[in-house]
């Protein structure tokens, strides 16, 4: 085996490759022939690394050296000074934000310190179109252990025993949900995965499949040979070319060693894996739609029970989990559940990705133990909000989730404390919002996105969250009424109680936890016809500040409406009733001159 | 293989999907997948198609159109070459996806849905894309595009052809 004295890991995640990644590598390629060091110096194309705000990521083994937004320009630089002459180019490393030092080494930038990672443990560190990178991280030993030393039923206990839960969104025990499947009589049954990540703001589960497909593959096996199935599915997304690749590759160079298909590790347990693309439908997120999804039918959910576990995809006894649950258990079974058990809180066990978005410095993807304050998400891991603005609320869950404002910033993070807010931990999706974000807004944004996926199958999902959308663009519109706020409850609390499926019973969400922490905000839209925000263009007045005005003409110039006027040099004005708001002028002007409100 | 004993000679398409049909044939689930790689072969689904396959598959044809009209991913007319999604997620709704969106419609001067007279590109909105810590994000083809401004977007897209 050719051994190499340094590795040069550059990121393949989808982030990075949107940063150019592709190029950095080839130029990185042809650069270490180019100096003679394609023999002691190897280069690996990882998944993703989680801090896709800062890619491309090129990270220098042994050192650890953490270069970030590298150029092609600087690859002959890094080659000819750090892999030739051991010299780290200085210029390209991260600097903390606030203090501007610079951190040399990977694990000690603020964004990884406080994290910790168990289902991300390979993501960015191994290639994952190379299935021996992954055992040689101990992959497939958790499988091995299963199949050569426990029965069935001591692996659904060891799940229980590990207190993981669902990591989907709704939280349910899977040593739990398990059971159920392998207590159902029958020959045939299936294994599925949910990795359908539909949620807008999530993707974590993209960041597994393209950076460690392997450990899913390895938590289904263990799944399946639990509940004794023999045949499974992987229902992904089609917006994820890149993810749908890496996992034919890991299937067929698992299959090919015999860690998947007949008689698997030469034992008695079989599985096979097939992989379904989505067709492009939010609610199929839900574990009954998926399956009829994958039947060929339009995917709309069916009423529990009766459960997966009992009647499930083409009515055989089914267990669902998502990649993220997945990906966990091989960590399980590698370890012990006890020390599984060790992170995390009483209630909710180990660790949880959150997506970090919006207007955060640090955007990615952010593994913590449970029980952490989104106070350390936000503001060490995330780095705070940009700009120096001020931090207004943090939206958790996605759609079918609650904003949290900042005084309850410093509450531990479980699914039990984010329910007790009028959150929910959702797909772990974590988008900030500062005072420029208005929250009518917000939450008309978030309806209007469950009702355009909403089926159409229970009427009070299909009618009533149509309704509530309606409400809320008369109030965003300024022609809002005092009683739409009661209105808006009593829908809501109708339709959170009636809705068949996941998708309409935490539709309202948003709309509910905005009006419980925003009221204020509310009532200033409609009783004061204002958008303290600054959002909702109906609402605002564009006005020129004189003072700062220089009259150079810019703000005219662009605008589509004529509305602006005034002499060289000297201060302009907008005509109100000329102008459409559409805020092109604002973002011409050098001098700040123009203020909405 | 054909059957039907009839003279014309079938078009490269419908070969194709003759491999599809032989591909899924008595698998269970198999009109999503068919109906993917039939869009993938003629770049939408004409009704002709939708009746070939429901003949193959021998289900009724009002249950594919159902299964087509239900999925964002089937398109019933024809597409352009080159597809545009905008993302207006929650995480490039934040950060000004709309702008992007508007900067869309005023380079190729088509909206949300829609698709130019010379098929060069369809203009579509989409949830999200994934790449959240890159917003606001664009997707034409398979190529994303981040951190966009809408100045940017005219030149952007005039690089596909």
């Amino acid at each position: 085996m050719q051994l190499y004295r340094g590795h040069v890991l550059v990121c393949g995640g989808t982030g990075c490759v949107s940063s150019g990644s592709k190029k950095i590598q080839e130029v990185m390629a042809n650069e270490l022939t180019k100096q003679n060091l394609d023999k002691e110096i190897k280069l690996v194309e990882t998944g993703c690394h989680g801090f896709c705000e800062m890619g491309p990521i090129v990270i220098v083994y042994p050192e650890g050296t953490f270069y970030c937004q590298v150029q092609v320009d600087d690859i002959a630089e890094i080659v000819s000074e750090h892999l030739l002459k051991g010299r780290i180019v200085q210029r390209l490393l991260f600097k903390a934000p606030v203090t501007e030092e610079q951190v040399p080494s990977y694990k000690d930038i603020a964004f990884y310190k406080k994290q910790h990672r168990v289902v991300l443990r390979n993501c960015g560190h191994i290639d994952p179109e190379h299935i021996q990178e992954y055992i040689a991280r101990e992959g497939y030993e958790g499988l091995a252990k299963v199949l050569t030393t426990m029965t069935p039923q001591q692996v659904v206990d060891e799940m229980k025993k590990s207190g993981l839960r669902g990591r989907g969104g709704g939280g349910f025990p899977t040593g739990l949900k398990w059971e159920f499947a392998s207590k159902s009589p029958g020959p045939k049954k299936y294994i599925i995965c949910n990795a359908d990540e539909g949620d807008p703001g999530a993707f974590m589960d993209r960041s597994v499949l393209e950076g460690d497909p392997h450990s899913l593959l390895e938590g289904m096996l263990i799944g399946a040979y639990a509940i004794g199935a023999d045949e499974g599915y992987i229902y992904v997304r089609a917006e994820y070319p890149l993810a749908i690749k890496r996992l034919k590759v890991a299937i067929a160079q698992a299959e090919e060693l015999g860690l998947l298909g007949d008689n698997i590790m030469g034992t008695e347990f079989s599985c096979q894996l097939h992989i379904k693309e989505g067709a492009g439908a939010f609610v199929c997120g839900e574990e009954t739609a998926l399956m009829a999804s994958i039947e060929g039918s339009r995917g709309m959910p069916n009423p529990r029970p009766p459960f997966p576990a009992v009647k499930g995809l083409w009515e055989k006894p089914s267990n669902i989990n998502n990649v993220e649950t997945y990906a966990n258990v091989p960590v399980i079974f590698l370890n012990g559940a006890d020390q599984f058990a060790t992170l995390g809180t009483e209630k909710s066990k180990g660790t949880k990705v959150f997506a970090l978005t919006g207007k955060l410095r640090n955007t990615g993807l952010a593994e913590v133990p449970m029980g952490i304050a989104l106070r350390e998400i936000i503001f060490e891991i995330g780095g705070g909000i940009m700009d120096d603005k001020k931090f207004k609320a943090v939206q958790i869950g996605g759609p079918s989730g609650g904003c949290i404002p900042e005084q309850h910033l410093d509450t531990p993070v479980d699914y039990d404390s984010l329910i007790a807010l009028g959150a929910m931990m959702g797909s772990g999706g974590l988008v900030v919002m500062d005072e420029t974000s208005c929250m009518v807004d917000v939450a008309r944004f978030f309806l209007n996105f469950t009702q355009k996926e909403s089926c159409g199958k229970c009427t009070p999902c299909r009618e009533g969250t149509k309704r509530m959308l309606e409400i809320l663009q008369k109030i965003c519109d300024g022609k809002g009424v005092p009683e739409d706020i009661t209105t808006l409850e009593t829908l809501g609390a109708v339709i959170k109680n009636t809705a068949l499926c996941g998708l309409g019973q935490t539709a309202p969400n948003p709309v509910l936890a905005t009006l419980r922490y925003f009221r204020h905000e509310y009532e200033a839209h409609i009783n004061d016809k204002k958008c303290p925000a600054g959002v909702c263009s109906a609402l605002l007045e564009y006005k020129i500040v004189a003072d700062n005005c220089k009259g150079c003409g810019a703000c005219a110039r662009v605008c589509p409406a004529g509305a602006i006027t005034g002499e060289k040099k000297e201060p302009h004005e907008i005509d109100t009733s000329k102008c459409i708001k559409c805020g092109s002028c604002i973002e011409k002007c050098k001098f700040n001159a123009i203020v909405k409100g | 293989m054909c059957q039907c004993n009839c003279e014309e000679p079938k078009s490269n398409e419908a070969l194709e999907l003759e491999k599809v049909y032989v591909k899924y044939e008595g698998k269970k689930g198999a009109l999503i997948p068919v109906l993917q790689a039939a869009q993938d072969i003629y770049g939408y689904l004409p009704a002709e198609v939708l009746k070939d396959i429901s003949a193959r598959l021998r289900i009724p044809v009002s249950k594919i159109y159902g299964v087509v009209t239900f999925y964002a991913q089937f398109h019933l007319n024809p597409r352009g070459r080159n597809i545009v999604r905008v993302c207006l997620g929650t995480a490039c709704h934040v950060r000004g996806g709309a702008k992007i969106a508007e900067a869309v419609t005023k380079a190729i001067g088509i909206k949300d849905g829609e698709t130019t007279e010379d098929l060069r590109y369809t203009f579509e909105s989409v949830a999200c894309l994934g790449a959240c810590g890159l917003a606001p994000v664009m997707m034409v083809n398979d190529e994303t595009h981040g951190r966009l401004t809408p100045d940017k977007i005219a030149a952007l897209l005039e690089k596909y052809e």
